[in-house]
């Protein structure tokens, strides 16, 4: 029995071919791993079946019936919901609120629907509190709330767009087993994911796409790793990361009991104290919005901090420089070479507007004559980046926007360590980039390694994480649950420290007893 | 669109005719293309139009537009010395737009600057040299059109506050001190401050020369021009702005001051306007009105934005909407209309196309297989017939889809092309 089934969907943006003449097929009662790289099209071809895109060519069939969705409206009829990534829910209304809103319904009898929202919870093992604000929620209890609001209007085929990418792999193993467990109910699910050991833990069939064209579909019992990742990047690929032994390790970056508070007096940074080495990569672990944006940030002059210290030491005269309280101008000034790849890259790191040569510019466009700007400069580092970082881009005056992800990033690497930095501090540094692209910022990390820089690498993914680094940082809350080992340690350990937040307030609440 | 549906008789699946998707980058030679057609139905429209309204032949209302700037050789340079006015609104308010800070306020920062440069005129005229007051004049003006183009930045930069209805209201505020300012040295009542003749702005070349009144204007605002295509492009306080504007995040990440570039920015406005309103007092009415500036300061926006920001297109756009200015009042006189909506109601029209045609420039229309096969029998049956009537689809404001060859040979994509302008035209005109 198929529930749905694609026939040769096309859709193009512009010149850009999203996805053309793709086919697939899911069964009912099975959970099917769409595969492929960023960029693939995973995501336009499921936004046609949700009905937020409608296909330039190309035909939908849920239950063997020919049908034509043209809105969100149009996929709860047939049955289908989705859960996006970026979650579509209001901050002040509660789990039952949002579940209920927007189901076309006049009226709402709350205390009904709290119950039905039970209901489902038991039903398939999901935790959830209904009566909890969407504010108060951990990104996986949002996650819940997404999934249950679309189960509460019935939907059949689900489908899930990278859900385990905000997860840490505890939560990731609850919402697995949630899955296996609508599955045996006979709901029907699409998992969109290019981690391939998720896939091979929870799918039953994997269909891959590549550059927008369908590539083809396997039995998840009888393929391995090696085949998935020959199908997805289209030759054999060795995925192991390097890592190169440390060299001449010394102190370069001193942070010591740093705090600081957001614009709504919430703390966001609390005592964090570490160091960062020369010729080390030092991962930063955890759960999405610990801290980790805030603590690059204060590091790069971005943001404000109330207590704590923040100390280089120049690797030449082996002086301590203060960094606290500077702008990033003064910390240029004062001859610290930092680096920084926020995490942000068109919305900080880069100006999509512009052209390369003049995102080239941006650190140094002080250095051009009088009131007058130089390109000359700018456009040399421009071509020499475009050359050697294999930047596909027509010229070096094509606007940044334009470029594909992975040349984007190559773009905002290129620049920042090119003034061969002492500290260089990335930000998720590989989100959204294809196999090929991320091996050669992992090369790059570790180019910059050997050449003695103190790298800190904000991460996502554990298991690169553990592959990459010399010592991995956990921060969880603002506040660092420990800094491990990355040789010996293990991923659960890892996962652990991540999400202790319970531990940590109890023992803050020792230490307050005792200074009293 | 009923009628297709029909033809392609009863559907179960109820596929839409057509969708909208986004076209990739269009080359800039096809982009001017697109915007010249657009000109064009816009006056194949107007032509419609009037022939409806006041029953005049279209082609001699476009003659009577073109005499309106042509004419005559003063009227040339009336022509040129509104668009050079217009010109200098829009360089003002320009390099704050470019950083996103949207100015409403040009035109009370003209005024606060032209009210300055009368109350020189007024109080020092005769007293000293003219050429001592005039230098007076600038640095008052400049002055005081500064001081009300900065308190928005100021509150802007430091609280954050909406620098759109600040700057707006400001504009009142201007309006009211000068209706309080003549009230006050105006005996009598009448509300109206007669010329003054002191300090007069020079005239340029002898009495034989027709432009010797408007000269002085045109060639301030070329300068003007000149240094802000310079200064936006070329230094680096234009790259400031252009950062500033883009994404205030990547400015604090490279260390620049938000806050200064916004107010350094919004003084430089300001001198500009100080200059308009210095040209428009001590060049050309010898006097102030609280709607000296005639809602330029609008239109300039309009300018501004069409010409994407670029001053060497805003030069172009300038003369063009001076054009339609100029040329819409000689309609008015010449056709006697009592009053001017007329006038206004064809230059709607042509703004209504050339803004429209940046959805053609940016978006092309998909038709379903049923509508595009429909659509191909029923070209077929107009093509028997030789006529140009052409079967329609209407989307959002006025787009049209025709037959094209392509659609006759079957095996077409249906994209909306240059020629679909025509039928855009002829659509609005059937509509009317």
């Amino acid at each position: 029995m198929i529930a749905l089934e694609l026939k040769g969907i096309t859709k193009r943006f512009g010149s850009i071919v999203a996805n053309e003449g793709v086919d697939l097929q899911l069964k009912k009662g099975e959970i099917l791993a769409l595969l492929g790289e960023n960029g693939s099209g995973k995501t336009t071809l499921m936004n046609m079946i949700a009905g937020i895109y409608f296909p330039d060519e190309g035909h939908i069939y849920v239950n063997g019936e020919e049908v034509v969705i043209r809105s969100p409206q149009d996929a709860f009829k047939q049955k289908i919901g989705m859960i996006h990534q970026h979650f579509k829910l209001v901050n002040v209304f509660d789990a039952t609120q949002n579940i209920v809103l927007g189901n076309g319904k006049k009226k709402f009898n709350i205390k009904k629907s709290v119950s039905e929202v039970k209901e489902i919870s038991e039903k398939y093992g999901f935790h959830i509190d209904p009566g909890k604000k969407i504010y108060d929620m951990s990104v996986s209890e949002k996650q819940t709330v997404e999934i249950i609001k679309v189960l509460y209007r019935g939907a059949d085929i689900l489908i899930l767009d990278e859900p385990t990418a905000v997860l840490t792999p505890q939560e990731t193993d609850k919402l697995f087993a949630v899955l296996k467990n609508m599955k045996e109910d006979g709901k029907s699910i699409i998992i969109i994911t290019h981690k391939l050991n998720e896939v091979l833990e929870i799918s039953d069939r994997v269909s891959v796409l590549r550059k927008g064209h369908y590539i083809g579909t396997v039995n998840t019992s009888e393929t391995t790793e090696s085949e998935l990742t020959e199908m997805m990047v289209g030759k054999a690929i060795d995925l192991n990361i390097e890592r190169i032994e440390s060299e001449h390790v010394s102190d370069r970056l001193i942070v010591s009991n740093i705090n600081c508070k957001n614009r709504e007096g919430v703390k966001i940074l609390e005592n964090v104290t570490f160091t960062a080495k020369s010729g080390e990569i030092l991962g930063i672990a955890g759960i999405a919005g610990s801290g980790q944006r805030e603590l690059l940030e204060s590091i790069a002059g971005l943001q404000k901090i109330d207590t704590g210290e923040i100390t280089y030491i120049d690797p030449e005269s082996g002086e301590s420089v203060n960094l606290r309280d500077k702008t990033p101008t003064q910390i240029r000034e004062l001859g610290v070479r930092l680096s920084f790849v926020p995490e942000d890259r068109l919305g900080m790191g880069l100006v999509g507007n512009m052209d390369i040569v003049d995102n080239m510019m941006l650190r140094s466009y002080e250095n051009g004559k009088g009131i007058f700007l130089d390109r000359v400069n700018p456009s040399n580092l421009a071509d020499s980046v475009i050359s050697e970082l294999e930047v596909v881009t027509p010229n070096s005056h094509t606007p940044v926007r334009r470029l594909s992800g992975g040349n984007v990033q190559k773009v905002l690497v290129g620049r920042e360590i090119s003034s061969s930095p002492k500290v260089l501090m990335v930000a998720y540094p590989v989100r959204g980039l294809d196999v090929n692209s991320s091996y050669l910022i992992y090369g790059l990390l570790n180019k910059q390694k050997e050449n003695g820089t103190a790298v800190i690498f904000v991460g996502e993914d554990l298991d690169v994480l553990l592959a990459l680094c010399d010592r991995i940082m956990v921060i969880n809350s603002g506040k660092i649950t420990g800094i491990v080992d990355a040789r010996t340690v293990k991923k659960e350990d890892v996962g652990l420290l991540m999400t202790k937040t319970f531990d940590n307030d109890a023992k803050e609440v020792e230490d307050g007893g005792s200074n009293e | 669109m009923a009628e297709v549906t029909n033809n392609s008789g009863a559907k179960k699946l109820h596929e839409p005719l057509f969708h909208i998707t986004r076209k990739s980058a269009v080359p800039f030679w096809k982009a001017s293309l697109i915007r010249a057609i657009a000109i064009f139905a816009a006056l194949v429209a107007c032509g419609i139009v009037s022939l409806i309204l006041i029953g005049k032949n279209p082609f001699y209302i476009y003659k009577t537009m073109f005499d309106g700037a042509f004419s005559t050789k003063r009227k040339f340079w009336i022509f040129i010395r509104n668009a050079a006015l217009l010109l200098g609104y829009s360089l003002a308010i320009v390099p704050a737009f470019k950083m996103k800070f949207w100015n409403l306020g040009a035109d009370g920062q003209v005024l606060m600057g032209g009210l300055a440069t009368v109350a020189c005129m007024l109080f020092l005229g005769g007293k000293m040299p003219d050429a001592a007051v005039i230098a007076i004049m600038l640095v008052a003006s400049i002055a005081a059109s500064v001081i009300w183009a900065v308190l928005p930045a100021i509150f802007k930069a430091f609280f954050k506050t909406n620098e759109s209805l600040f700057t707006l209201m400001m504009n009142y505020i201007a309006m009211g001190l000068v209706t309080y300012f003549i009230n006050r040295v105006v005996k009598g009542g009448s509300g109206v401050l007669n010329p003054i003749g002191y300090a007069n702005l020079p005239d340029i070349g002898g009495a034989q020369f027709a432009g010797r009144k408007f000269l002085l204007t045109i060639i301030i605002f070329a300068v003007i021009t000149a240094f802000m295509f310079i200064y936006l492009k070329y230094t680096k306080h234009g790259y400031e702005i252009s950062v500033v504007g883009e994404s205030e995040n990547t400015a604090r990440y490279i260390g620049i001051g938000v806050k200064k570039v916004i107010i350094r920015t919004l003084i430089l406005s300001g001198v500009i306007c100080g200059i308009i309103g210095f040209v428009l007092v001590g060049g050309i009415d010898h006097t102030i009105r609280s709607d000296i500036s005639a809602g330029r300061g609008f239109t300039a926006i309009l300018i501004a934005w069409i010409a994407k920001f670029n001053p060497i297109f805003m030069v172009l756009m300038s003369l063009f909407v001076a054009f339609l200015e100029v040329g819409s009042g000689q309609v008015n006189t010449v056709f006697q209309l009592d009053n001017s909506a007329f006038s206004s109601i064809i230059v709607g029209i042509i703004y209504l196309f050339i803004i429209g045609c940046d959805f053609f420039i940016n978006y092309r229309i998909l038709l379903s297989a049923k509508a595009r096969e429909t659509l191909s029998k029923i070209g077929g049956i107009f093509k028997k017939k030789q006529t140009r009537e052409e079967p329609e689809e209407t989307v959002g404001e006025e787009t049209v889809l025709e037959e094209s060859d392509k659609t006759e040979d079957g095996k077409t994509e249906s994209e909306i092309t240059e020629n679909d302008f025509e039928t855009a035209a002829e659509k609005e005109d059937d509509r009317i």
